[in-house]
């Protein structure tokens, strides 16, 4: 019962590094860049929801919040692309990962000077509500994480497979040329998919911040949720969502059964372990390129 | 306006341009060991730390600038070349042993992390280089024995050639010391370039396709390149342990590691020049600031009130700005300032115009 209980908030923790995975995959899916900043995103998210939400500071009706946050991430991941990210448009993807890591330092640097330093937990409708199976107990937010978490990746999944749009998004990664020629807009799409990122990112961001407390270097989590994106393989949306409850699992286990000291080295001895043996994730999409 | 005029094949592999570039380097060389004498202690010791700061680039430089491999892990590698270093001299190795050795075990552990590492590409070893940063932190605590853990170290006065140097009692040798290692870097960097092998991690920086098809081993001159970066980082953290006098498992964080990568752009890639100007904006930009923050205060009235993380997000937009606006960073800057001298007055704006290139996934399915 007690493993029970701790796989179950383990879920619930890799089911936010898996959000912010989603937030990787999308980008590198539609870009082919790695957007580092995605954990600040994540917890810009977090933030502008208890700034809207929690009554210190705006006090609106949670769920009239909820949208309007998301909105205002869509705007911000648009005008990001709009703005900085086209400018790079057919440079090298070193020098876009070392602009999103700036991009992740400036983030911060905000967020402590609009919402100050200190941990802050938003106010929602589910806190303290608990669910009892038999002699389980699970927090409604656990709950709600897990659910969201799986609709919203289904979701992802069946845009991309299915819809035109998402088709597009994947064209355009694959032969930027190319899918020009084929009538892409490839720009614009290319902002859709910063717009996309950064909803999921908020959505991720207001889980968090439902759960525990965020301050602005929560973002940092972001290198755990490249674990993730890197167990799953970086091109896969479900493959993301795995390698996220794979890493969220693991902590809580790890922490329960290994001596401490070793036990947060968990995650990351697991991707160094996944990179040298399975380079391209366990759902690889990479063949190398002959001569 | 200056013109080389070519009348040998030397010429072209010879270190420096002419007489007059070597003339002006020779000045700077002079400038510099002269300094000690110029300046008082303070900004001597803040010119040290600008050296280190720079050898440290000057390694990642080989790596990232050169052979195209971006990672964001060197400070595993500083902490490595700095613990080294202390535990052999307090081992009872001189020093003037121990320095050298410091560097050749972190090369080593370069070579073997790059085995695995290089079979990565891109995106992958930045991140894989990123989780062995943060790893070291851990590594260190647990290694205690060893390393001191959490309590940390300190570093001995150590002896070169008979005289006990130490950061604080004598910070002038201190100078001398890392500039001679600095030097010695540069010069061998240099060399490097002009260099079979040097060319080879051009190559490979640039097309790994072409360069494989040019007869060069791909995997071997990168673990070639990633243990000569390790080998330079490892220097640069061995002589970072001395000025820092006391170290633990926190010295040499994440952070640093991207500080490093960061600089090393601002700096200019691919460019020894620019692993220097890197170094001296990561030197002065906290004395800048702080400055500049007692400034505002006086001028406006208001106490200077301490903005928490204000270096890094200052420190992100300038990087960002650079990104966009000069990729070359204050190297490719200056080189086009000199070139508008030099060519005045027909200089045009699109020469150093870059060529763009559309992007192809690696994914096939």
């Amino acid at each position: 019962m007690d493993n029970l209980q701790l796989l179950i908030s383990g879920l619930a923790n890799g089911c936010v590094y898996g959000l912010i995975a989603l937030g990787f995959v999308l980008i590198y899916k539609a870009t082919e860049a790695v957007n580092f900043a995605q954990g600040d995103f994540m917890m810009l998210g977090a933030f502008v929801t208890i700034g809207l939400t929690n009554t210190e500071y705006m006090g609106l009706p949670f769920w009239m919040a909820l949208p309007l946050s998301m909105g205002l991430m869509a705007l911000l991941g648009y005008l990001l692309d709009r703005f900085v990210i086209r400018r790079m448009f057919g440079e090298s993807q070193t020098s876009v990962v070392i602009l999103t890591i700036a991009l992740g330092f400036v983030i911060r640097f905000f967020a402590g000077l609009i919402w100050g330093h200190e941990p802050q937990t938003l106010q929602n409708p589910l806190a303290g509500k608990e669910l009892a199976f038999g002699g389980l107990v699970l927090g409604m937010e656990d709950v709600a994480v897990i659910v969201v978490t799986l609709l919203l990746t289904w979701g992802l999944y069946v845009f991309f497979s299915k819809t035109k749009l998402g088709l597009a998004m994947q064209g355009a990664s694959q032969n930027q040329l190319a899918a020009y020629y084929m009538g892409i807009p490839v720009k614009r799409v290319q902002g859709l998919i910063w717009a996309l990122a950064g909803v999921v990112a908020c959505v991720a961001g207001i889980l968090f911040a439902a759960k525990g407390s965020v301050d602005p270097n929560a973002g940092l989590m972001g290198i755990k949720a490249f674990a993730a994106a890197v167990i799953g393989g970086f091109g896969s949306l479900p493959g993301a969502l795995a390698g996220g409850l794979i890493v969220g699992v693991i902590e809580p286990f790890a922490s329960r059964y290994i001596a401490a000291g070793y036990s947060q080295i968990a995650p990351y001895a697991l991707l160094l372990a996944v990179l040298i043996f399975r380079p391209h994730g366990l759902f690889s999409q990479v063949r190398v390129k002959k001569v | 306006m200056r013109i080389v005029f070519k009348t040998d094949y030397m010429q072209d592999i010879r270190p420096w341009k002419d007489g007059y570039q070597l003339s002006l380097y020779l000045l700077l060389l002079v400038a510099v060991v002269i300094a000690p004498w110029v300046l008082d202690d303070f900004y001597l010791g803040e010119l040290t730390n600008v050296l280190i700061w720079a050898i440290a680039g000057l390694g990642l430089m080989v790596l990232t600038g050169h052979t195209g491999q971006a990672s964001l892990g060197h400070a595993a590698f500083l902490a490595f070349g700095c613990y080294a270093n202390i535990i052999l001299i307090e081992a009872g190795v001189p020093f003037m042993l121990a320095f050298p050795l410091a560097g050749l075990i972190t090369g080593l552990v370069g070579v073997i992390v790059a085995i695995p590492a290089l079979r990565l590409h891109g995106v992958y070893l930045a991140i894989a280089t990123l989780a062995m940063s943060i790893l070291v932190d851990d590594i260190i605590v647990l290694t205690e024995p060893w390393t001191g853990g959490v309590g940390g170290k300190y570093a001995p006065a150590v002896n070169v050639f008979g005289i006990m140097i130490d950061r604080w009692s004598t910070p002038k040798e201190f100078y001398w010391l890392t500039l001679a290692v600095t030097v010695i870097v540069t010069l061998g960097y240099i060399n490097l370039l002009r260099a079979p092998l040097g060319r080879s991690f051009i190559a490979v920086r640039d097309s790994e396709v072409s360069a494989q098809a040019m007869g060069i081993d791909v995997s071997r001159t990168k673990a070639i390149s990633f243990g000569l970066s390790c080998a330079v980082t490892g220097l640069a953290g061995a002589l970072m342990g001395l000025y820092a006098t006391a170290f633990n498992n926190e010295t040499f964080s994440v952070v640093i590691s991207i500080q490093l990568l960061m600089m090393i752009v601002i700096g200019g890639l691919g460019s020894i020049h620019g692993a220097f100007f890197g170094a001296i904006v990561i030197g002065f930009l906290p004395q800048f600031l702080s400055i500049s923050k007692e400034y505002v205060g006086a001028v406006f009235g208001g106490s200077t009130v301490a903005i928490p993380g204000l270096e890094f997000g200052i420190f992100g937009m300038i990087l960002i700005a650079f990104i966009l606006f000069e990729p070359m960073g204050i190297y490719g800057r200056w080189l086009k300032i000199r070139t508008w001298f030099e060519l005045f007055p027909f200089y045009r704006k699109d020469m150093f115009k870059r060529q763009k290139s559309y992007l192809k996934t690696e994914r096939l399915r």
